[in-house]
């Protein structure tokens, strides 16, 4: 199969959209969510959508073939909440490994049946990689600054356990994504080179951070520029924005970083901001008109979809991004002398 | 000199700090260093981590690019300590905007700090000093943590103490790190040890230079490092003698830098301007440092003895103290000094029979005193609240003694209820009023801000007030007021009613409050004037005269007024509506925004809305009149205005260091059309989610001049093309609780300075916003470039008008506005009963970006309007009569 790399250089890759908003479209109940295996589980289980990989494979299935219909390059597994941390709220760490991998296979095998179907467009598999429900360089209690609910080591440990998970399934890339505070992702950076160096062996991996408001800074604090340079010591397939805001707002998060890194740059907006109803109603061609206005200036190598996304925005955006150049990577090392 | 350099090194905090080939030298901040710096040591040893967050906050005020951050000492734990310490610093982005460099000679202190930073960092440091092995399995970690090094140049051997060994250790560390670990090369930094010179030893002359020349090799040939160092070393033989030293210091870093030298540590205060250094000096110095002479050291010590800088100790005057206790007690009072006063009050109490006499008699002497000469205009406001502070002080002391000897308390002259009414939160004005009474001996009752009628009347009969006090400063408390006229009527009452805040006039006390009650209605809207009028109110002898003649006077005043009122003529709406001001919609260009929906900003530091604040009303707010900055050299109040500016601006530099005011915004950015004259529907994809009622002026007025009404700013539908207009709504939380926590330790005047700064803080917020919107978010105006001075006079294009205010002073429309952004879902304003904002240092309004769009005052407007209005929004008429009444001719 090609390598992504590679793919990376002839075209704009489109990545899929929302699972969540997809799931939602089949209503499923407290009953589904459990299905056979889970019926006398202690606490209620609607809304753990990573556990539909074991509960419900063949919706998941459904979606990312969705996707992939749409003209998606690549799918991102259905574990945003896959570590023994945000799985606490459902009592279900002993099940991290297990949810991680069977998402990783579900997603390649649909993955690989599209290949097959068209080996001159190879789909990838991008494991999804979230980041908890807890920050590691902000408190959570007001009064206790200096506070912290969770440890680097305890998020390298659990991030590492969804890793080698995800890498057994058959995931091609690792996608550490929704990145509201630096020091997570650097905790799941660490946690991807350790496994990197013990299995010997080289993956991609995409990271996509979060602005969470007009400052344009993320949940931490920090700018765009200061994102970028606190994550770059790893060699990443790619850098970018994803969630909290729409295509327009992104953009010039976008370009604050675009011009300042040789890695690819991705973006994945939400469908506009959620609405009084806390949906999200832009329409594809609206968010196509916009994403349109960051491909015409050439800032992008990765584009897909957010919260509020479907295969309907995702066709429109596949669609766009095919007729433009991707970005050329920048190249950071000209030589110069200087006194 | 050529350095080899392809990549440069980027660091960051919360900020980037990027080397390229313009940079700097980058200065790195040591004060934070236990080893370095006595009082940080001692207050870590003490957690002591506030002062300790003082510290490093001053060095990154002061220009610090980087601070170090070091806890390697025997009685403290480091790793925990230095866990801690970086835990606090990053939930102050004052600091933690720069980067952090992790000092420590243990790795473990290292890792942990690595493990606890977002952003990336510097190791100060690894070596070779324990063997490769360690080496490479150190630069590796630090390599997956993602942070710059510091290398010393120090091997199995020993430290490099010379030129070859210096070039040897950096040659060997360099080729470890690129080749074995694959470091980045522009994330190393070497330390190439700088040595103390003109120590006598033979050994040591050449340090100085020896360290230069290393560091020209190191850069021009190891690719992309820096060169980093301790400066303050190099003078470490002229301790006690600061001119010698930072001559040296300048001369060294002169020399160094040339030679690639670019980070290092570097007190800025021990720092002597190069070009500034006298000739004399200069040239023994640099014999030292370049090593030029045999004899350079006993030269420089020679010379040195002519130029021992000498300190001069400035201490405060307390020669006030040796006068006797009446004078010192009288002094502290008039000065607002509480360093003394207990100990002065004790001394007092031991003086007389019963602890009471203390109050009636020193305390009561010193406050006369001071009421004295704030009624001549020799003392200001500000003074008088400082006064009150000192006098709460003293009072609190001297209570339990009063208590028990179970007495009978002292007799206050008078005891008056305050209270801001319902539905409004507004009260510095009322606070301040109630210190002036208290001063003056009145017992104060107060019952705080949003207090119902119910209550107002409950407690004064209760507690047997001897008057009341009503404050308010938005419209709808005007009828609040009234109704309570209408209600102490009705109870009978026959005790004052004091009315005063920004909206309250005397026409209207007139007009609208005095003929409801038939006892004294006064309207006093200056803290200075209440205690005179209170005075005559409640003195027993001429108060009966008193009222009777301020009865009468406000009768007279409200025929007059009423009279004048009726001199001004109106057209009818439908006349008015066809004397709207038209914009020529084909030729007037329309900006759509870069940036349409709602957005919230909530992680602005205050810092940033320091140059927008506008002054003067902060000193109009404590009864000092005059512009900014020429109130601070008035001749009249200019000393106690500055000294008031330099107490808020110390009392700034607290809130935004310990993030004691929150700024918290929302704004939308919206497609909108005029329709029906005078409403803007407000669009999301041509569909219609909210309409913003506006009024029409309906004074008569020359021919050609228009009828304004907001909505003229903003092209009909009729036009056929979109226009787009925004709103927003900005805040300051945690005023409130601030405010409160001064006034639990008996501090009225910090109290209302905290709410003065806050309604500062909001405006310059406002302001900030709106110069965001027009150059950013909307972008009609990007290349704008105006001084704070211009937007105070409202030079910018377009206008940013509040509901409640002149323009638009129905306050209805704020509830459109919040369902409109859901404020108070995003950031948390909610609205009173009244209509008011809460927190109350909040700014809310409308942005219009038509650049003939313009500030002006709807006036007076007739009943046909009313009827429309109510119609339009679908309200009863009662409740339109209600909101607009102010406003009703």
């Amino acid at each position: 199969m090609q390598d992504i790399r590679e793919a990376l250089k002839e075209r704009i890759l489109v990545l899929d959209g929302a699972m969540g908003t997809m799931l939602q479209r089949y209503k499923f109940t407290e009953e589904d969510f459990r299905g056979e295996r889970f019926k006398d589980f202690p606490i209620p289980l609607q809304g753990n959508n990573d556990l539909l990989s074991i509960t419900q494979p063949k919706a998941i299935k459904e979606v990312h073939a969705k996707y992939f219909e749409a003209g998606a390059d690549i799918v991102e597994t259905n574990t945003f909440s896959g570590t023994t941390i945000a799985m606490a709220d459902y009592q279900m760490e002993d099940l991290v490994y297990e949810l991680n991998y069977e998402s990783a296979k579900i997603a390649k095998e649909v993955a690989d049946e599209f290949t097959k179907k068209e080996p001159n467009k190879p789909r990838f598999v991008a494991g999804s990689i979230g980041p908890t429900n807890r920050t590691a360089s902000m408190s959570p209690d007001v009064n206790d600054p200096g506070y912290r609910a969770v440890t680097f080591d305890e998020l390298r440990i659990a991030y590492k356990q969804q890793v080698e998970a995800l890498m057994d399934g058959g995931a091609d890339i690792l996608l550490v994504e929704t990145v509201f505070d630096t020091l997570n992702a650097k905790a799941a950076l660490f946690a991807i080179e350790e496994v990197k160096d013990e299995r010997n062996l080289d993956i991609p991996i995409m990271l996509s951070g979060t602005i969470t408001d007009a400052s344009g800074r993320t949940l931490s604090g920090q700018t765009a520029e200061a994102f970028l340079i606190s994550v770059s010591h790893i060699p990443l397939l790619s850098v970018g924005f994803n969630c909290a805001l729409g295509a327009n707002l992104l953009q010039p998060h976008l370009e604050a970083i675009a011009n300042k890194t040789d890695f690819a740059i991705s973006a994945h907006p939400n469908a506009g901001l959620p609405n009084a109803f806390g949906e999200y109603d832009e329409t594809p061609e609206e968010m196509g008109e916009q994403i349109e206005a960051y491909l015409k200036k050439n800032l992008i190598n990765i584009i897909g979809g957010c919260c509020g996304t479907t295969p309907e925005h995702i066709k429109v955006i596949a669609d766009i991004a095919a007729k433009y150049q991707p970005r050329e990577a920048v190249t950071l090392n000209v030589v110069k002398e200087s006194h | 000199m050529k350095v080899k350099q392809s990549k440069y090194m980027r660091l960051s905090g919360l900020e980037p700090l990027v080397l390229n080939e313009n940079s700097n030298f980058i200065n790195v901040g040591e004060r934070t260093n236990v080893a370095g710096s006595r009082k940080f040591l001692r207050l870590i040893k003490e957690e002591q981590f506030d002062e300790a967050l003082d510290i490093a906050r001053h060095q990154v005020d002061g220009g610090a690019q980087i601070i170090d951050i070091n806890m390697d000492d025997g009685l403290i734990d480091g790793k925990e300590s230095m866990v801690r310490f970086l835990n606090l610093i990053a939930a102050e982005p004052d600091i933690c905007r720069v980067p952090i460099m992790i000092d420590s000679s243990k790795w473990d202190i290292i890792e942990a700090g690595l493990q606890v930073v977002q952003g990336k960092c510097v190791v100060n440091s690894i070596s070779l000093k324990e063997g490769e092995e360690k080496f490479i399995w150190e630069a590796k970690q630090i390599k997956r943590y993602g942070a710059a090094v510091i290398v010393m140049a120090f091997d199995e051997v020993g430290q490099a103490d010379n030129y070859e060994r210096r070039i040897e250790i950096a040659k060997r560390s360099y080729d470890v790190l690129v080749n074995k670990v694959g470091f980045p090369s522009e994330d190393i930094i070497f330390d190439l040890n700088i040595f103390p010179v003109a120590t006598g030893m033979e050994e040591h002359r050449k340090n100085a230079i020896d360290f230069i020349e290393a560091t020209r090799w190191v850069r021009q040939n190891l690719e992309n490092v820096s060169v980093s160092g301790g400066v303050s070393n190099v003078s470490f033989s002229f301790r006690g003698n600061n001119i010698v030293r930072e001559a040296m210091h300048s001369v060294f870093l002169y020399y160094a830098i040339q030679a690639g030298m670019n980070m290092g540590i570097v007190n800025p205060t021990m720092l002597e301007v190069y070009d500034d250094i006298p000739k004399d000096l200069l040239e023994h110095v640099e014999d030292v440092i370049l090593d030029r002479r045999d004899d350079a050291t006993e030269r420089l010590l020679e010379f040195a003895e002519t130029v021992k800088g000498t300190k001069v100790e400035k201490t405060a005057d307390l020669s006030w103290r040796e006068n006797p206790l009446q004078d010192r007690i009288t002094h502290a009072l008039v000065k607002g000094l509480d360093t003394f006063i207990i100990e002065d009050v004790e001394e007092a109490r031991q003086s007389v029979e019963r602890p009471l006499h203390v109050i009636e008699g020193h305390l009561m002497t010193g406050m006369n005193v001071v009421g004295d000469l704030f009624g001549e205009g020799k003392m200001f406001l500000p003074q008088v609240v400082k006064s009150a502070r000192v006098m709460k002080k003293a009072v609190a002391y001297l209570n339990p003694f009063i208590e028990a000897e179970k007495g009978e308390g002292q007799e206050a002259v008078g005891k008056i209820l305050m209270a801001t009414v319902k539905g409004d939160v507004h009260d510095i004005g009322k606070n301040i009023v109630s210190v002036v009474l208290a001063c003056n001996n009145y017992e104060i009752v107060d019952l705080g801000v949003m207090v119902p009628p119910e209550k107002i009347i409950e407690t004064a009969i209760k507690e047997k007030v001897d008057a009341i006090g009503l404050s308010g400063l938005i419209t709808p408390s005007l009828d609040e007021m009234v109704y309570l006229a209408k209600e102490m009527q009705r109870e009978n009452f026959e005790i004052p009613l004091l009315i005063g805040g920004a909206t309250t006039s005397k026409a209207h006390t007139a007009v609208k409050i005095d003929t409801e009650y038939k006892n004294a209605v006064v309207h006093v809207n200056d803290a200075s004037r209440a205690v005179t009028v209170v005075g005559d109110l409640l003195n027993k002898k001429t108060s009966n005269e008193y009222v009777s003649k301020l009865k009468q006077d406000y009768d007279e005043f409200r025929t007059k007024f009423l009279k004048r009122g009726k001199e001004k003529s109106y057209i009818d709406l439908e006349t008015a509506r066809a004397r709207k001001y038209t914009i020529d919609w084909e030729t007037s260009e329309i900006v759509k925004p870069k940036e349409m929906g709602v957005q919230m900003l909530k992680q602005l530091s205050l810092k940033e809305l320091l140059p927008y604040i506008d002054w003067s009303p902060f000193f109009r707010s404590w009864d000092l009149h005059g512009k900014f900055p020429d109130i601070l050299t008035d001749g009249v109040v200019g000393e106690q205005a500055t000294v008031l500016y330099n107490e808020a601006q110390e009392m700034i530099e607290e809130v935004i260091a310990k993030q004691l005011l929150k700024p918290r915004a929302v704004f939308g950015l919206f497609e909108a059309n005029s329709v029906n004259d005078d409403d803007i529907s407000v669009k999301k994809k041509g569909e219609e989610i909210a309409v913003f009622r506006t009024l029409r002026q309906q004074l008569q007025k020359r021919e050609g001049i228009p009828n304004h009404a907001l909505s003229d700013f903003i092209a009909p539908e009729s036009s056929g093309k979109t226009d787009y207009i925004g709103a927003f709504c900005v805040a300051i939380f945690g005023a409130q609780e601030l405010a409160e926590s001064y006034k639990a330790k008996d501090d009225d005047y910090s109290a209302i300075m905290a709410q003065a700064i806050a309604d500062r803080f909001a405006e310059a917020f406002a302001e900030y916003l709106h110069k965001q919107v027009r150059t950013k978010h909307w972008g009609y105006a990007a290349n704008e470039d105006l001084t704070n001075d211009e937007l105070i006079k409202e030079s910018y294009k377009g206008i940013r008008p509040a509901p409640g205010y002149p323009a638009c002073p129905d306050h209805l429309e704020k509830e459109t506005i919040w369902e409109l952004l859901d404020v108070e879902k995003i950031i948390g304003v909610t609205l009173t009963e009244s209509l008011a904002m809460w927190p109350a240092a909040a700014v809310s309004g409308y942005y219009f970006a038509n650049p003939e769009a313009k500030y002006f005052g709807l006036g007076k407007i007739t009943d046909d309007q009313v009827r429309d209005y109510a119609e339009r929004k679908g309200i009863a008429l009662d409740k339109a009569r209600k909101w607009l009444h102010p406003n009703i001719a």
